[in-house]
């Protein structure tokens, strides 16, 4: 199905079962332990063996040695595969750091050698016993030394003249600010079961976001057809972006297979989410803003830096600068430094959570010296296209209506004004809020569905995150075909099944529901063929046509109807801003002696176009924002600066947080369609609720103390000599 | 984790001897720690006697007036017990500020003060560090290295590790003393100071017991009353060790005693430091932080110690 033009009115728009609060289908499964997580999954291979990464100890550098002897003999252990054993693999577009052998190391605990054992204990014990001599290089792991050093940023895009719209501002503001590398520090691991036992066809049960991607890159990193590779990855606890890549875990479970021609599991250990496994880059971003005493925005001029290794990408934390406010003036710079740090690459939000972190205060910064209150400058510098190039309009956009209605549910207008003006005993009082904005892209998104008796299949290698794909799909298909909840089964995460959109970039819910449609779509012709009708409504579990009317489980009459189709998604929106916005509105009290910090209270409003299921999209946009207060109060990958790594690689040291951290939360979501983005009109809301949270929190802070911070995170030994105390 | 024999012994001066015996033993009880750090292989026991079997899990009445606190007696049902937190609340505090509610239920009284520090370079056995391999260097002392948890006090040019338990702390401000028996069976009590040592250059010794020696108890003296409270300060709200924590015990006639928390290798107090409780935090703090030597990411903890005690102190 092509999707060539804005929906007009659709059977979406009377929807009995789409948008309505549906508990997740799958939760049954999840709560009674029962879905199962890749590396239990103890029935799909039969008596498999167990693999443990030994991660290099060095940053950078060359192996001179690696002696298994030891390993080798070690009791249980079937097989050894050294770094030195086999040559680099190749590695496919998707992977920027290499993900096993041969002598060079390019970052801490880079996977050198796996043991393949009977026992877990087996292969962890014997890990130990391999011996490794290094040739060490120096290398670069202080991202403040680069920008200090930097001169050339790479200019993305400049409009109009930036320097003399500075030069003729009434009021500006230039400031520095720091966020923290993070890590997505997923529940479950990585993990994968493969069975590669005949060296030709691979299966793999594995913890994956991108199904096909992940078969791609197999099959370019094993030099194998991409037909003979198969993967499952039906439930995963936890991605957020984590798990869009191949990682370490099915690389080596897969080698392991074949050295010993029998199933072998494989998950990453905790430490090795951290340093192995990807993260998302700190940076440091400068950012200025100039205005007319009006309150109207002239000039953004945002530069930032941030680390890669060799290839990547980094974290473009100046993109959504380019259009979230007015202005006619504006510049943006953004430099991935080359560094040996572990790979910096996609998590939630990609980009938009740490540059909202910062444009996000900066715009605090800037009201204040206005003297306006945040809520109207950013009402009053509200746009409807994109100001780079005004030409294009944004297809529907409440950014507006997110911040009023914020405002007004909040209580905004009663707050205190006054910054360190409110105390309660020993704990200073702030509110503050910000913006929140997200692109929402599509990818094209194919399903087949298969009618039985009256019962609907649905599969599509979309997979569910934990996010609640399960649930949104069922209800599209039981719209579409005119069905209940019940009639319909939903089986996802398989590459046997049409290629799907995947789970990223908040780009699932959307993309994978249209395309399930598009499925649908095809079967209702397949449906009115039979039935020899030129057109039908499927309605109560009829096929309605005329006066003519036919129960969908006898359309068959016992065979089986499959339709397979998918959503391609046209042209036409690359001529319109397609995004979803929000606003937080956050409450927190600061301790005027210690500076612990603790939330109090957290409302966001969104504007996402059709809400598919308010369960589980308030249930993302809840897991976004907390995560924001994560970013804003103690999430930090530490680094090392001397020996290159995150010392902090365990759930004790990589704080998150926790249930005490998260008090009253409340979101609400505006009533919106956008039919520019799909079939149904819906955006995504995965990685909305983590842009500008921390923001948010950095603002209440800021009015509770007077204090302005720019680093996250924003801990009390970044302000303790600046608090009141008594 | 390598491999280990496991037996079981119900009584503790036989468990001592059995250990004094066997090369390598070592005592599990609840195991919150040490099968965390057997899986890194950070501890390598070779064998292990389970001594949840000795019976030293209640709480009774000593002739002095105090408490005895058996060792096997669980973070729970020490913190919740009703005399505990009538008489000695600052340890019930302590107690319910660390840890969750999973690890309290499974941890001993004398598993806690023996927990190993979370300096996360001991936690790496990739890392070089004196603790784990004596002699092997340590790799937070380094120019670059992350110290903004580690100690402040009390640290050594071979060792910055901190003592992470929140009980310890309660315990030296009450004055309350280790009970242990040796393979001899000779019992012997130990102030919490004598307990524990400091690094030096040898900072693998982290307490005073002997080869096979065991904790059988926790005594506490007579309640001292006043106004008991622990503040722990931490990043999140709940489920951290702590940057700093403050132990205090105000009696009526204006005195009292501070321990601190978060600091040092050890609950960290000194006498002529209560001793300017009249004079405020920042006296206090004079005294008892004397001779600190922080990194630069850690220094705030000084900062921190004081006023996380001038909270306490203010009558607000």
């Amino acid at each position: 199905m092509d999707f060539n033009q804005s929906a007009d009115e659709n059977l979406f728009d009377h929807a009995r079962i789409i948008g309505k609060p549906h508990t997740r289908v799958d939760g049954a499964l999840k709560v009674t332990g029962t879905a199962p997580y890749a590396y239990e999954r103890h029935n799909v291979a039969e008596n498999p063996l167990v693999g443990y990464p030994l991660g290099s100890s060095i940053a950078k550098g060359r192996i001179t040695r690696m002696d298994a002897t030891a390993a080798r003999s070690a009791e249980g252990v079937a097989a050894v595969i050294t770094a030195l054993d086999i040559d680099e693999l190749p590695r496919a577009d998707s992977n920027v750091a290499k993900l096993f052998g041969g002598e060079w190391v390019e970052h801490y605990h880079q996977a050198i050698a796996v043991v393949i054992a009977d026992t877990l204990e087996q292969a962890r014990a014997a890990t130990r016993l391999i011996e490794v001599e290094y040739e060490e290089i120096p290398g670069e792991f202080d991202l403040d030394d680069a920008w200090k050093r930097l001169q050339d940023r790479d200019v993305v895009s400049h409009v109009g003249d930036v320097d003399a719209a500075f030069d003729s501002a009434e009021f500006t503001l230039d400031e520095t600010y720091h966020t923290a590398s993070h890590s997505h520090a997923m529940m479950e691991p990585h993990a994968t079961i493969a069975d590669w036992c005949d060296g030709k066809n691979m299966t793999l049960w594995t913890s994956n976001q991108m199904i096909e991607w992940t078969r791609q890159a197999l099959a370019t990193t094993f030099e194998l057809d991409a037909d003979n590779i198969r993967l499952e990855s039906p439930y995963i606890g936890g991605g957020f972006g984590g798990k869009l890549w191949l990682r370490a875990d099915a690389v080596l479970a897969a080698l392991g297979s074949r050295e010993t021609g029998r199933p072998v599991k494989v998950a990453l250990p905790r430490p090795f989410i951290f340093n192995n496994a990807t993260h998302r880059s700190g940076t440091v971003q400068r950012l200025r803003i100039a205005a007319n005493k009006d309150g109207r925005i002239t000039a953004f001029d945002h530069s930032a830096i941030s680390h890669t290794l060799p290839g990547g990408s980094g974290e473009d934390a100046v993109n959504q600068t380019r259009c979230f406010y007015a202005g006619e003036n504006r510049r943006v710079a953004h430099h991935a430094i080359d560094m040996n740090l572990p790979e910096s690459a996609d998590m939630r939000a990609p980009g938009e959570a740490t540059g909202l972190a910062v444009l996000e205060i900066a715009m605090d910064e800037m009201a204040e010296k206005l003297g306006m209150d945040p809520v109207e400058f950013r009402i009053l510098n509200d746009t409807q296209v994109n100001p780079e190039e005004p030409s294009k309009r944004y297809s529907d956009r409440h950014f507006v209506e997110c911040l009023q209605k914020g405002a007004e549910t909040f209580g905004w207008a009663a707050r205190n004004t006054t910054p360190g003006g409110k105390r309660e005993g020993q704990w200073l009082i702030g509110q503050g809020m910000a913006g929140a904005y997200r692109g929402s892209p599509t990818l094209d998104s194919g399903a087949r569905v298969r009618l039985s008796e009256g019962r609907l299949i649905v599969e599509t290698d979309m997979t569910d995150i934990g996010t609640g794909s399960y649930t949104i799909i069922a209800q599209t298909a039981a719209e579409t075909m005119g069905l209940e909840m019940r009639d319909v089964d939903v089986r996802l995460g398989n590459s046997a099944y049409p290629s799907a959109s995947g789970s990223g970039g908040q780009m699932g819910a959307a993309s994978s529901t249209a395309g399930v449609y598009a499925a649908c779509v095809a079967l209702q012709g397949e449906i009115t063929k039979r039935l020899g009708v030129e057109s039908a409504r499927f309605e109560n579990g009829q096929v309605v046509s005329g006066d003519k009317s036919v129960a969908l489980r006898d359309v068959a009459q016992g065979e089986e109807l499959v339709g397979e189709d998918s959503l391609h998604f046209g042209d036409f929106k690359d001529e319109l801003e397609i995004g979803t916005f929000g606003a937080h509105f956050v409450e927190v009290a600061v301790n005027a002696y210690t500076g612990e910090t603790r939330l109090r209270r957290m409302l966001s409003v969104c504007d996402a176009g059709r809400i598919l299921n308010p369960i589980t999209a308030r249930s993302q946009v809840l897991g976004g924002m907390t995560m924001s207060i994560g970013a804003a109060l103690t999430e930090s990958l530490n680094v090392d600066t001397a020996r290159g790594f995150f010392p902090n690689h365990d759930l004790a040291g990589y704080e998150i947080a926790v249930h005490a951290d998260i008090p009253d939360m409340e979101v609400i979501f505006l009533d919106t369609q956008d039919g520019a983005s799909t079939p149904l009109k819906a955006k995504g809301v995965g990685e909305l609720g983590i842009c500008g949270g921390a923001a948010a929190v950095a603002n209440a802070m800021y009015n509770a103390t007077g204090i302005r911070l720019r680093d996250y995170p924003l801990t009390l030994d970044r302000m303790l000599d600046r608090l009141p105390g008594a | 984790m390598k491999a280990f024999s496991y037996e079981r012994i119900d009584d503790a001066a036989q468990a001592a001897a059995r250990a004094f015996e066997v090369p390598g033993s070592k005592f599990i009880a609840g195991g919150t720690n040490l099968l965390d750090l057997m899986k890194h292989e950070i501890e390598v026991p070779a064998h292990l006697i389970d001594i949840n079997g000795t019976g030293l899990d209640d709480i009774v009445a000593t002739d002095e007036g105090g408490l005895r606190i058996g060792a096997l007696v669980s973070n729970t049902a020490l913190g919740a017990d009703e005399r505990i937190k009538r008489d000695y609340p600052v340890l019930s505090r302590a107690l319910f500020a660390g840890a969750s509610s999973q690890l309290r239920n499974k941890a001993s009284t004398g598993g806690n003060l023996l927990q190993r520090t979370r300096c996360p370079y001991f936690y790496d056995p990739a890392m070089p560090c004196n603790k784990r391999e004596p002699g092997a260097g340590c790799a937070a002392l380094d120019d670059g290295a992350d110290t903004r948890q580690l100690g402040v006090i009390g640290t050594s040019d071979h060792c910055i590790a901190t003592h992470p338990s929140d009980m310890a702390v309660a315990l030296r401000v009450l004055d309350a003393e280790v009970e242990t028996v040796s393979p001899e069976g000779q019992t012997r009590r130990l102030t919490l100071d004598e307990f524990y040592a400091l690094p030096g250059d040898t900072p693998e010794v982290e307490n005073a017991l002997e080869p096979g020696e065991i904790i059988t108890g926790v005594v506490l003296p007579a309640p001292v009353g006043g106004r008991q409270r622990y503040y722990k300060v931490r990043d999140r709200a709940s489920y951290a060790f702590a940057l700093v924590s403050v132990a205090l015990i105000e009696t009526d006639d204006g005195k009292g005693r501070v321990a601190l928390g978060g600091v040092a290798p050890k609950p960290w107090r000194r006498e002529d430091a209560d001793a300017e409780l009249g004079n405020g935090a920042e006296a206090v703090m004079a005294k008892l932080l004397d001779g600190a030597r922080p990194t630069e990411e850690n220094a705030y903890k000084l900062t921190l110690a004081e006023r996380t005690l001038a909270a306490l102190l203010a009558k607000e």
